[in-house]
């Protein structure tokens, strides 16, 4: 049977976290009322003009500086003309020719591998509005509704070069990007909401072929677990079609959920002739070196940086240092725990965030950011584990009883109130033993004539006696000692 | 009264000679009487213009008082006034009530200036006879059979007969300064930049600007006072210190006020395509400006050839996309019978834009389409370059550059209605102004037949002020500008 590669590329539309519109003075917050927030210029008014958000302009900045990219002196804003009841002007102000970022890449990581995925471009541009053709009531006798809240909410559209080979891959750079803009602090993130939203231009080729195939657009991918399902149904689709003797053509597709299939949109014949030309109502985007240098200033550590610094001072491996950067709001959790706990006690610290930590917010269904225990508290008790006040299973009730909300401030505080301290001290363990010896003598002949089990039995009496604060490995050295 | 200056009529209202509930209802009762046979208003609103008279003379009482506080100003349909129908001349906006003031608007409110009324214009600006509008033709004062130019034709024939102390006009490819030429009257095109866009229903974006329609320079300086000043909500709107457009106009002068001005006269502009008589006009004003102390000095405009074909490009193609907006979606005209969707697109506009209108945007449409975008507009805009280097190599020998406003004097309805190059060409000498963004103003320099024929004066850019002046000292020895048509008592 032949070998294909299948070949993608991804745009993603990223909205961005400014508090009023790319190109009018209206809120971008979610959820309002339709059309509350849509002013004169929303709403595309006779007569009225766009006045370009410098703040839209700083997140590409800050985009374009965590990629690597070339932020350009100079970009222009092009109008994409077509018609449509949620496009009020009856065209997009987008970027074309001259967009704000070029080039860059990001790195991502499928298993064990490493792979850098090079970009093509950013540019900035509005979003349009929604329509609306359910759940409207009666009222509206099957017409369709539009909401132009999200009319003129600011976009970055960050297009990749075609480098993905497969849906692992393109699912990885899609989570990649994800964390780098919420990291950088330019997008929520928020995927329902639509904050984030992937096209994959989906192609396969024989193995071997340098050219590329011809390409179908998958529009609009707002999970990670879609971006894959269609990926897999769209290059499954594309080989069957070609093995059959069919070729593929250039064609917008669907990825409908419930199906788990792809379909056609429009094909070649009709996509629209867009009439890109400059938009003579916006000067020429026009960044000095001075700002960008300012935007590189306030710039967070990046995540690759950070990653190197917590395998390089913290001794992480790269797998613990990649999940403990899957977000800045994670990494700055780990690294506020590790401060309260000890730079020697970080992989415990990294175990903890990763292991037990992630394990309730998930059940919890939180973000780190609502965490129900501090990195000061989580760090205190890590403390505890690493002096042997604490075992590891009382550990847990700590960790338990710190994340349940009760009134205690730290571990220190639960440790003390409920005396929870290991016993360690040798002499109160002696005298326990001795009693338990004296009142289970045939334990004692069990263990002698051979039986390993009755050991275990004696280190359980000793902790059952001590409520589990015994040092269990310390009640053994005692035992056998006395056993001898 | 109707005769007064705009700085005498001010004087009277700050003084208590007359009120401007008084001066509204004079000009009010014009309009009533005069309006039917030249169609220069489309809307009149006598309740609201008074409460805005009687509101002006609470300030004038209050001794609260500007230039323009109290004075009746009639306003190009084509700025959006708050609660005002806003129509643009247009069956697609013959139904918007607009909810909020231009800038303009709003500056001349600021001032105290009160709303007289929205005139009549060519559809969406697009034509030179305001024949296009969906209001019906507007008649030329000086020959009721004539056009008076366009597209501010309306404000045009309602200052010249006196319907209107003063108007404002916006100037696309020569929209102010035509009518102006055609209607005996001073109209000034800013820099592009000096005023403000918003709110003024874009026909061109890179070519649009607002400007004054009046009986003299002086008139428009202080009409331009009020229009011009930085506005953060235009992009392209110039943050430039605040100046007096009349400052020079007041200065004392001898005999010879004009002494060391060198005018430029490019050979473009006295070639063939001008009648004989227009020129025989302009002619005699360079006479009269010699008079004035002006030397006169040749210079070439060799792309200027070249500006009515690439204004022909740029500004349908910037038109086809502004005009996207009249989908009958949210406001404005929609068919009232349609299929879905494409089909409520497809009738809306084929019903609620004129032949004119479509013509350009399907013009602009092509010329944008892939494929042709290199040949048409990247092409316009190099033309569009090499014609403003022109303007900047002339200005290196000149300060001011003169010729006729258009080449003809008024002519009849219908004419050229047919003929939409006859018609393009009637703005041959004012298009490449706009092309390369400079400031120009057209004043009366004399009749022919009957009709009177305008002078046209180019500056630099943002030498608006010596241009007024310029012109102002030729009126101060000329009386063309004085003259009125008859007819309309």
């Amino acid at each position: 049977m032949k070998q294909w590669e299948v070949v993608i590329g991804i745009e993603t539309h990223v909205q961005l976290s400014t508090r009023a519109k790319i190109f009018s003075g209206s809120s971008t917050a979610f959820g309002a009322a339709p059309n509350l927030q849509a002013n004169a210029v929303d709403i595309a008014l006779p007569g009225v003009l766009p006045v370009l958000n410098k703040g839209a302009v700083e997140c590409a900045i800050r985009f374009g500086l965590a990629i690597g990219g070339e932020v350009a002196a100079k970009s222009v804003f092009a109008r994409k003309n077509y018609f449509y009841p949620d496009l009020p002007k009856g065209y997009q102000i987008s970027q074309y020719e001259l967009p704000v970022v070029c080039g860059g890449s990001l790195s991502i990581q499928v298993g064990e591998t490493e792979k850098t995925i090079a970009l093509t471009r950013a540019h900035l541009e509005e979003d349009a509005g929604k329509s609306l053709h359910e759940g409207l009531g009666p009222a509206a006798q099957g017409r369709s509704g539009i909401d132009l809240n999200r009319a003129g909410t600011p976009l970055l559209e960050i297009v990749t070069e075609p480098d993905m080979r497969s849906a692992a891959e393109a699912v990885a750079y899609a989570r990649a990007l994800h964390a780098l803009v919420r990291w950088i602090g330019i997008c929520d993130g928020n995927m329902q909401e639509g904050s984030f939203r992937c096209d994959a231009n989906v192609s396969v080729r024989a193995a071997g072929e340098s050219r590329l195939g011809t390409r179908r657009e998958i529009k609009n991918l707002n999970s990670f677990r879609f971006l894959q399902q269609a990926i897999d149904y769209e290059v499954r689709w594309q080989i069957a079609t070609i093995e059959d003797g069919g070729s593929i053509e250039q064609a917008t597709v669907l990825f409908d959920p419930a199906s788990g299939e792809t379909r056609a949109m429009r094909s070649k014949e009709d996509a629209h002739d867009y009439r890109y030309f400059p938009d003579p109502d916006l000067l020429p985007l026009v960044i000095d070196r001075q700002w960008v240098e300012q935007v590189r200033a306030e710039l967070p550590e990046l995540p690759a940086a950070r990653r190197q610094r917590l395998i390089n001072e913290h001794g992480l491996s790269a797998y613990d240092a990649r999940i403990v950067t899957t977000s800045l709001d994670l990494a700055n959790y780990y690294e506020a725990t590790v401060a309260a706990a000890g730079r020697e006690n970080a992989k415990t610290c990294a175990n903890w965030v990763m292991v037990d930590l992630a394990a309730r917010l998930n059940r919890e269904d939180r973000e780190i950011g609502q965490s129900p225990i501090s990195a000061t508290q989580l760090g205190g008790l890590i403390a505890r584990i690493a002096d042997g006040t604490i075992s590891t299973s009382m550990a847990r009730k700590v960790f338990d009883e710190l994340c349940s909300g009760g009134d205690a401030a730290s571990a220190d505080e639960i440790i003390a109130r409920q005396g929870l301290q290991q016993i360690t001290d040798s002499d109160a363990l002696t005298a326990l033993i001795d009693e338990l010896l004296a009142a289970n003598p045939g334990m004692v002949a069990e263990f002698r004539s051979g039986k390993e089990k009755a050991f275990n039995a004696l280190v359980g009496q000793v902790m059952k006696a001590t409520r589990g604060q015994a040092n269990p490995q310390r009640v053994g050295e005692l035992l056998r000692q006395k056993l001898g | 009264m109707i005769e007064l200056s705009l700085a005498d009529i001010g004087r009277a209202l700050a003084s208590r000679e007359i009120s401007s509930v008084e001066l509204t209802g004079i000009y009010l009762d014009r309009i009533a009487r005069l309006n039917p046979q030249l169609n220069a208003f489309i809307t009149v609103d006598p309740e609201r213009s008074l409460a805005q008279a009687r509101a002006a003379d609470d300030r004038l009482a209050r001794g609260e008082t500007r230039a323009l506080t109290g004075i009746p100003i009639a306003h190009k349909d084509i700025f959006c006034a708050r609660d005002w129908l806003t129509t643009c001349g247009s069956k697609m906006l013959s139904n918007f009530v607009s909810p909020y003031d231009a800038t303009v608007i709003g500056r001349f409110r600021q001032d105290g200036a009160v709303l007289l009324g929205k005139t009549n214009m060519d559809e969406f600006a697009m034509g030179s006879s305001t024949e296009t509008s969906f209001y019906g033709p507007t008649a030329n004062p000086w020959a009721l059979d004539r056009v008076p130019g366009g597209s501010s034709g309306g404000s045009a024939a309602a200052v010249a007969a006196r319907l209107a102390p003063a108007a404002t006009g916006t100037d696309t490819g020569g929209s102010i300064r035509q009518p102006a030429a055609l209607c005996n009257l001073s109209g000034m095109k800013p820099t592009y930049g000096v005023i403000s866009r918003y709110g003024m229903i874009a026909f061109a974006s890179s070519l649009d600007q607002a400007g004054p329609l009046a009986r003299s320079a002086a008139d428009c300086a202080l009409l331009l006072n009020c229009m011009a000043g930085f506005d953060e909500r235009d992009s392209t709107s110039l943050d430039r210190p605040g100046e007096d457009f009349a400052r020079e106009l007041t200065a004392a002068a001898g005999s010879r006020p004009l002494a060391g001005l060198r005018i430029g006269l490019p050979q473009q502009f006295f070639g063939e395509g001008c009648s004989a008589e227009v020129m025989q006009l302009v002619d005699a004003a360079i006479a009269e400006y010699r008079q004035l102390g002006a030397e006169t000095v040749p210079v070439g405009l060799p792309s200027m050839d070249l500006s009515v074909a690439a204004y022909y490009v740029i500004a349908p193609a910037e038109a086809s996309s502004n005009l996207a907006r009249f989908d009958g979606v949210r406001y404005g005209y929609r068919a009232p019978a349609y299929a879905d969707l494409t089909d409520m697109y497809c009738k809306s506009r084929a019903q609620g834009f004129g032949a004119e209108v479509k013509r350009r945007i399907l013009i602009g449409t092509y010329v944008l389409s892939h494929g042709y975008y290199d040949a048409y507009y990247l092409q316009a805009q190099r033309i569009r370059r090499l014609i403003a280097n022109d303007f900047a190599e002339a200005f290196r020998q000149c300060d001011v550059i003169l010729g006729p406003t258009s080449p003809s004097t008024a002519f009849r309805l219908g004419e050229k209605a047919a003929d939409p190059v006859q018609m393009y060409l009637s703005d041959i000498y004012t298009i490449a102004v706009n092309l390369a963004g400079l400031p120009a103003i057209s004043i009366p320099c004399g009749f022919a037949g009957g009709l009177p024929a305008g002078l046209q004066l180019i500056g630099n850019y943002f030498r608006e002020a010596r241009l007024l002046n310029i012109a102002h000292r030729y009126q101060q020895v000329t009386d063309w500008h004085r003259q009125r048509p008859a007819g309309h008592a």
